[in-house]
């Protein structure tokens, strides 16, 4: 564990600065109950996997190269409130820049910093309770790319047992997709739908009020779909509900 | 043929189909996974095998050479074909030469990927698959859709209404009813053939070994009764050593299916040379290109390194929801989406590469660690750069580069988009999007399909942040 660091840099992510800043606001309000101060770099933008996912290089290096150029002028750690976002910029940023003897070495210098919010919690922070209370029945959803992206399993799980009156559902499959698969959502809508319905009808299935993840991503794709059918399924980021109950 | 969208629109409703597939991947990645866990040092074994394929790719011209000689000196005859079409010949002919009538083959995914039973039956040879699925397949005139279990698409009661119409025996849905059903009728064919085709597991070069795995003893009856015995093997399926044979098939079986070991391993040296030798006559190896040296001078010739276990298929969300049928060729699911396009052109098959979620699982259920994920990436890349792509998909994504990297631009362009999406939005939800054409939602008409689109918040984060550090100053 590292020196408890004063204060951290947050890479919100376009999915939480566009559709979910809620989830934002929570990430910095715990931070700050934890004592830490928390920076925004206000130029920052997406860190590209839209363009990278769907095969344009030149595309995805320009978002790439902004986001460290515009990380590389902060300090501190880098906390990032998405797996997935963080899969991106640790290990596809690298081979992006591959053999840009230039550019390398300050990407890799970014990538040292950054950590995923719950990583960072548990990780670093070496918090796993923050004495949040919450009475609800939430299936969590262990995002692809924070599990076999990150390796990041038990961090997202410890803080949710943590919180007081709150029921972890048991769900078939729960490592599986969720059918996302960024801009795959919107390109095979078939596929993507049929591993969706899939994951929700699981998930209603355990009888959760709300799923919980640490990627806004996969949350937008199954509350639109929830939203679809009229369910009255609430889609919460980790930290909205670390947040609940905290004075 | 059929765009891969059509085939997924056929598919995409079947009930059957997802009950079959369900039940199937299921219980084989929870045996793949209970018998992993059982092997010691499982992940130094998958290393050390990854490493051996990896050197072989590496100077596989070499392993050959060496292979073909040590097939020579077991008294082998070795053909080389480039194409399929010339090894359904080189079979042909050796067919023509003995006067054969009758062909007994076993499960082969490289006899299928060059269609050699049409070929065969063109020429009035009588082809017969020893394979339970492979033989059902043949019986329902149908296709295999998964690597190790071919009719993983048919729930059993299929497979009996199949039986009962084509063998004439009473339904059933009982498996070893069903099973007996076909042993009796092959019986019959392993009696009379006189020729026997398979494919090969594994070459081994050292010992210029033929290995293979099979669960229901027909392998070794289509390699022993035949007096001719025909092993068509992709030239990628080499290994070095013996050693290496064992690390590969402490790691196949276990990923395939879950077992130890399948029920038979059979190892191929070469004709009889005795009168009481339970082996053929002749032995012939044809070792295949058909696009594989292609593959290896691309980014994705690790591919070549796969050795057809199927986990990935097992674990695949897209291969669950759409089957093997709907990737329009032999190999199905992640690694067919990366040897499809390999072995036949990205230009016909630049769907493929696309039909993933990229979700990992098939990266972590490797058992030689192929980086399937980056592979399909790589092809996806190469399809962009070098292949016909919409007009507004590259200027779509032009605008992504140049917003992303502008952050007033991009601040400018929310304000816009968000206004644009309010106003054609109803409680803060979208679930259409107007099809005019002056209307640049293309991307967003997919997003609304299969579920409702949230319009953007009302206030980003980066203005609530700012207004929140003014009230605190």
């Amino acid at each position: 564990m590292i020196k408890k660091p004063q204060k951290i840099q947050l890479f919100h992510t376009c999915l939480v600065n566009e559709f979910y800043p809620e989830a934002g606001m929570s990430v910095v309000n715990i931070l700050e109950y934890l004592g830490i101060e928390v920076d925004v770099p206000l130029g920052q933008t997406c860190c590209g996997q839209p363009a990278f996912n769907t095969g344009f290089q030149k595309e995805t290096k320009k978002a790439a190269r902004h986001t460290i150029e515009l990380l590389s002028n902060t300090e501190g750690p880098i906390v990032i409130p998405s797996g997935s976002c963080t899969d991106m910029i640790t290990h596809q940023y690298p081979l992006l820049f591959q053999g840009d003897t230039a550019f390398l070495p300050e990407v890799k210098a970014v990538i040292k910093r950054c950590y995923e919010f719950t990583q960072f919690l548990v990780d670093v922070l070496g918090v796993t309770s923050l004495g949040a209370r919450l009475n609800a029945k939430v299936a969590y959803h262990p995002s692809c790319h924070l599990v076999r992206g990150v390796g990041i399993i038990k961090q997202p799980v410890s803080l949710l047992e943590n919180i007081k009156d709150l029921e972890i559902t048991v769900f078939e499959e729960q490592d599986e997709c969720c059918g996302f698969g960024g801009t795959f959502s919107a390109k095979h809508p078939e596929i993507s739908g049929s591993i969706m319905h899939k994951k929700i009808k699981d998930i209603e299935l355990s009888e959760a009020d709300m799923v919980v993840s640490c990627d806004m991503g996969c949350l937008m794709h199954l509350e639109g779909g929830l939203h679809r059918k009229g369910s009255s399924i609430k889609v919460k980021h980790i930290a909205q509900v670390l947040e609940a109950g905290l004075k | 043929m059929s765009s891969f969208s059509a085939r997924v629109k056929r598919v995409i409703n079947d009930n059957e189909l997802h009950i079959a597939l369900s039940r199937a991947t299921a219980q084989l990645r929870s045996s793949r996974s209970a018998s992993l866990s059982s092997l010691e040092n499982a992940d130094l074994i998958r290393d050390m095998a990854r490493r051996a394929k990896l050197n072989i790719l590496h100077d596989l011209d070499e392993h050959l050479l060496k292979f073909e000689q040590r097939l020579i000196d077991n008294g082998v005859q070795v053909h080389w074909a480039e194409k399929g079409t010339d090894a359904c010949e080189i079979v042909i002919k050796i067919a023509q030469k003995h006067r054969i009538k009758k062909v007994l083959k076993s499960k082969s995914m490289v006899t299928e990927e060059i269609h050699l039973n049409d070929a065969l039956i063109k020429t009035g040879l009588n082809v017969v698959e020893t394979d339970l699925g492979e033989y059902i397949v043949q019986l329902a005139d149908d296709r295999p859709s998964h690597i190790i279990t071919p009719i993983i698409h048919m729930t059993r009661e299929k497979v009996g209404e199949i039986m009962h119409r084509s063998l004439n025996v009473p339904y059933t849905n009982d498996i070893p009813k069903l099973a007996r059903y076909a042993r009796e009728e092959l019986r019959k064919e392993f009696l009379n053939a006189d020729m026997g085709i398979t494919g090969a597991n594994f070459g081994v070069v050292e010992t210029g070994t033929i290995c293979l795995v099979t669960n229901e003893g027909n392998g070794r009856m289509v390699t022993t009764l035949p007096k001719i015995h025909i092993v068509l093997m992709g030239l990628e399926k080499l290994v070095p050593t013996l050693a290496d044979l064992d690390l590969m098939l402490k790691i196949l079986a276990r990923s395939a299916t879950g077992q130890k070991l399948t029920s038979y391993t059979t190892l191929i040296h070469g004709p009889g040379d005795r009168e009481d030798s339970v082996s053929p006559e002749e032995v012939h190896v044809i070792l295949l290109d058909n696009g594989r040296t292609s593959i290896l001078g691309s980014e994705q010739a690790e591919i070549l390194g796969c050795i057809r276990c199927g986990a990935c298929l097992n674990v695949c969300p897209v291969y669950k929801s759409i089957g093997g049928h709907a990737y329009g060729d032999v190999y199905a699911g992640p690694i067919g989406s990366i040897v499809t396009p390999g072995l036949k052109g990205l230009a016909e098959w630049k769907d493929l590469p696309f039909a993933s979620t990229l979700c990992y699982a098939c990266n972590e259920v490797c058992p030689v660690r192929l980086d399937i994920p980056e592979m399909l990436l790589s092809l996806r890349k190469k399809i962009i750069r070098e292949e016909k792509i919409p007009l507004g998909l590259k200027l779509g994504m032009k605008g992504f580069g140049i917003i992303t990297s502008h952050p007033k631009l991009y601040k400018i362009m929310r304000k816009i988009s968000s206004l644009f999406l309010s106003l054609i939005s109803k409680d803060g939800w979208i679930k259409s999007f107007p099809t005019k054409w002056w209307i640049p939602t293309g991307f967003l008409n997919g997003w609304t399909q299969v579920r409702d689109f949230k319009i953007p918040a009302r206030k980003s984060f980066q203005d609530m942040w700012i207004e929140r550090k003014k009230s605190h100053e």
